[in-house]
């Protein structure tokens, strides 16, 4: 049966748009809908400003210097002896510790993602595409790192190596890489058998190319959204190993050893634990909030 | 299901007398099981290797003392004797620089751990003199199994009402603050909701009340000092579960059984119980493998936080003091847990889901 072609456009509401919208854009104006992920993501932007910007305000004057001791006033509270948000143990100023804490959980959380993503792509890719025995090995292997709780593993390599900065941040790029080689192989193995992929093979692209041109965009969405999420994974581990007492060691102020060092007199300052307890809490929930809106946003299903 | 790994195809590598079994679900179950306990054993041997070789690997001596007054040769001498440490660590097979083949000698240090492991026996630890670390593990085994249990039977029944509450009022002002609180719950680590309770319930309770109410903050009794270790532990999974069942029940709700339950004039909770909730726990039990290892890593946080002398603490502690034989015993005793979580699991889920293939 024939339909008139205006019967056609009389029936369906074709809703054409002027402008032709890519996956890219369209993804960021999904984003910037959802409000929870403007609001993490603005948090970030101020972390980030308050890493990079705290030695100019300690070097301006405007807070004290983090590691000076003011034996004098240990343990004070809060706008008592002139300390914002009160002094710890050793007397140091808990507001200027805490703009410096900042600086160790944003460059935990950045840099070990920096670590896994060439380590993880190639292998997943490699796996994924090639398949066979680099497959094969690659999964025998994940099935015994899960064997394996992450932060038990940190705590045993941090152990052996002592907690030098190299070692935390390797060691959390160490529990953290195959997630997201194994990741990136699903990715290749359900796009690498789409009729697109089969096209490009047909006509001639090499491995090479048919990966990098292909393969790699196409599966951007989730490994974004899987690095973003990394990044509040590493800031809680190196937050535990503060915490567990063979972090980054003093006098480089970390929230996690904030936290550690202020449950010892709990009861004298209980302020010296909720403030650097709270920070972690909320740049944690600012990445949670962002990765979530990047991965509603990066889903083309979720496309209304 | 694709969990287990390294599988030929159906009844490939069996021989005959079992591949008749394949044919029967039952027998198939049977055959599953078996080769999933015996996937175990490659696995904990593994966990050994790289646990044994990163402590080997480690520079110094555990006789090392930090500073100060180190011990003399002599003692030094005795204690590695007394610990096995004179022997070799491996034996390599072949020697590159003349060539031959080395002899085959049972007594190196990796051999000797792997044979006593065999047997139950960790060794003893470096640093309560005299105790072995089975002693130890046996001595704090009750307090994280407290904890714990505890806990478990908190995340199913309140992670999963939650949930399926929340989908239920799906939009609705219940949703948004069960989910809220879930994803508070899930990105907050514990040590930091731990440390804010003990702020909470133990100081500003104390002060606001004048020693009249308050939880305690530490130590370990049957009584309210249980309260805030398990809620503390039972958080995050709860968060998980809470929201995992919500997106498994929200897409249940819209398949055409679940309307077909409502258009025969089923009354809600029938409709809710026994054809929603059967549908959509079965993603849930899933999870229940990560949870146990979720449980794990928070004993050691949880342990700390309110001081508790289990599992985790002692492992902390020896992490520490670098006490290698007794890191090796939790290591493996918490790998094999989570192994043994992981299977009951898969099996559980054969049970639940007859749609599954065993593979």
């Amino acid at each position: 049966m024939a339909i008139p072609a205006t019967t056609v456009e009389q029936l369906v509401d074709w809703e054409v748009p002027e402008q032709q919208i890519g996956l890219w854009s369209d993804a960021l104006q999904r984003f910037r809908r959802n409000r929870l992920a403007i609001a993490g993501a603005v948090l970030i932007a101020v972390l980030v400003l308050i890493a990079f910007g705290s030695p100019l305000l300690v070097h301006l004057g405007i807070i004290q210097d983090p590691i000076k001791q003011h034996v004098e006033f240990i343990e004070s509270s809060p706008g008592q002896n002139g300390f914002a948000i009160g002094s710890d143990e050793l007397g140091r100023d808990t507001f200027a510790r805490l703009l410096f804490g900042s600086r160790v959980s944003l460059a935990v959380g950045i840099l070990v993602q920096a670590i896994i993503l060439p380590i993880g792509l190639a292998i997943g890719l490699a796996a994924g595409y090639f398949g066979g025995r680099i497959d094969n090995l690659l999964m025998r292997f994940t099935d015994i790192w899960y064997a394996f709780p992450d932060l038990l593993f940190v705590l045993v390599v941090v152990s052996v190596f002592g907690p030098s900065l190299l070692t935390i941040f390797g060691a959390i790029a160490l529990v953290n890489w195959v997630g997201l080689a194994r990741l990136v192989r699903g990715q290749v193995l359900s796009i690498k058998e789409k009729e697109f992929i089969e096209a490009a093979r047909s006509s001639g692209s090499p491995p090479l190319k048919l990966i990098l041109k292909h393969l790699l965009p196409n599966s951007l969405g989730p490994i974004i959204v899987t690095l973003t999420f990394g990044i509040p994974n590493a800031i809680f581990l190196e937050a535990v190993l503060s915490f567990l007492g063979v972090g980054i060691q003093p006098p480089t102020p970390t929230w996690g050893q904030m936290v550690f060092d202020g449950y010892e007199a709990i009861y004298a300052n209980p302020t010296s634990v909720v403030f650097p307890a709270l920070a972690i809490g909320f740049t944690l929930l600012a990445f949670t909030f962002v990765g979530d809106g990047l991965r509603d946003a990066l889903d083309p299903r979720m496309r209304r | 299901m694709a969990v287990i790994a390294g599988r030929p195809a159906r009844g490939a590598l069996l021989p005959p007398q079992l591949r008749a079994l394949t044919g029967t679900r039952s027998g198939a179950l049977a055959i599953f099981v078996v080769r999933r306990i015996l996937w175990m054993v490659p696995i904990v041997f593994f966990v050994i290797v790289i646990t044994f070789t990163l402590m080997h690997l480690a520079p110094g001596s555990p006789w090392d003392k930090g500073g100060g007054r180190q011990l003399s040769d002599t003692v030094v001498n005795n204690l590695n004797i007394r610990y096995g440490l004179n022997k070799p660590v491996f034996t390599p097979w072949f020697d590159f620089s003349t060539g031959h083949f080395i002899p085959f000698r049972w007594d190196d240090q990796f051999k000797l751990y792997i044979w006593n492991v065999a047997h139950f026996d960790f060794g003893l630890s470096y640093q309560y003199q005299g105790k072995t670390v089975s002693t130890l593990l046996l001595e704090s085994w009750p307090y994280t199994a407290t904890i714990g249990v505890l806990a478990f039977l908190l995340i199913i029944p309140i992670g999963v009402g939650l949930g399926v509450v929340a989908a239920l009022r799906q939009n609705t002002r219940i949703d948004y603050i069960t989910m809220g609180f879930a994803t508070i719950a899930a990105s907050f680590p514990n040590f930091v909701i731990g440390a804010l309770m003990v702020v909470a319930f133990s100081v500003l309770a104390y002060r606001a009340t004048g020693g009249n109410f308050y939880l305690p903050a530490a130590g370990f009794a049957m009584d309210d000092s249980l309260i805030m270790p398990v809620v503390t532990l039972a958080l995050l999974p709860i968060a998980y579960t809470a929201r995992l069942t919500r997106a498994s029940t929200l897409e249940t709700i819209r398949q055409d059984f679940v309307r077909t339950a409502w258009a025969k004039g089923l009354p809600e909770r029938l409709v809710v119980v026994r054809h929603v909730l059967k549908n959509s726990l079965i993603p849930v039990v899933t999870t229940l493998g990560p949870t146990f290892a979720f449980l794990v890593t928070g004993s050691v946080i949880v342990e700390t936080v309110f001081a508790i002398p289990g599992i985790g603490r002692a492992f902390v502690v020896a992490i520490e003091s670098r006490d290698y034989p007794m890191i090796l015993g939790t290591t493996i005793l918490f790998s094999l847990v989570v192994a043994i979580a992981n299977l009951v699991v898969d099996v559980l889920y054969v049970f639940i889901d007859p749609r599954v293939r065993l593979t």
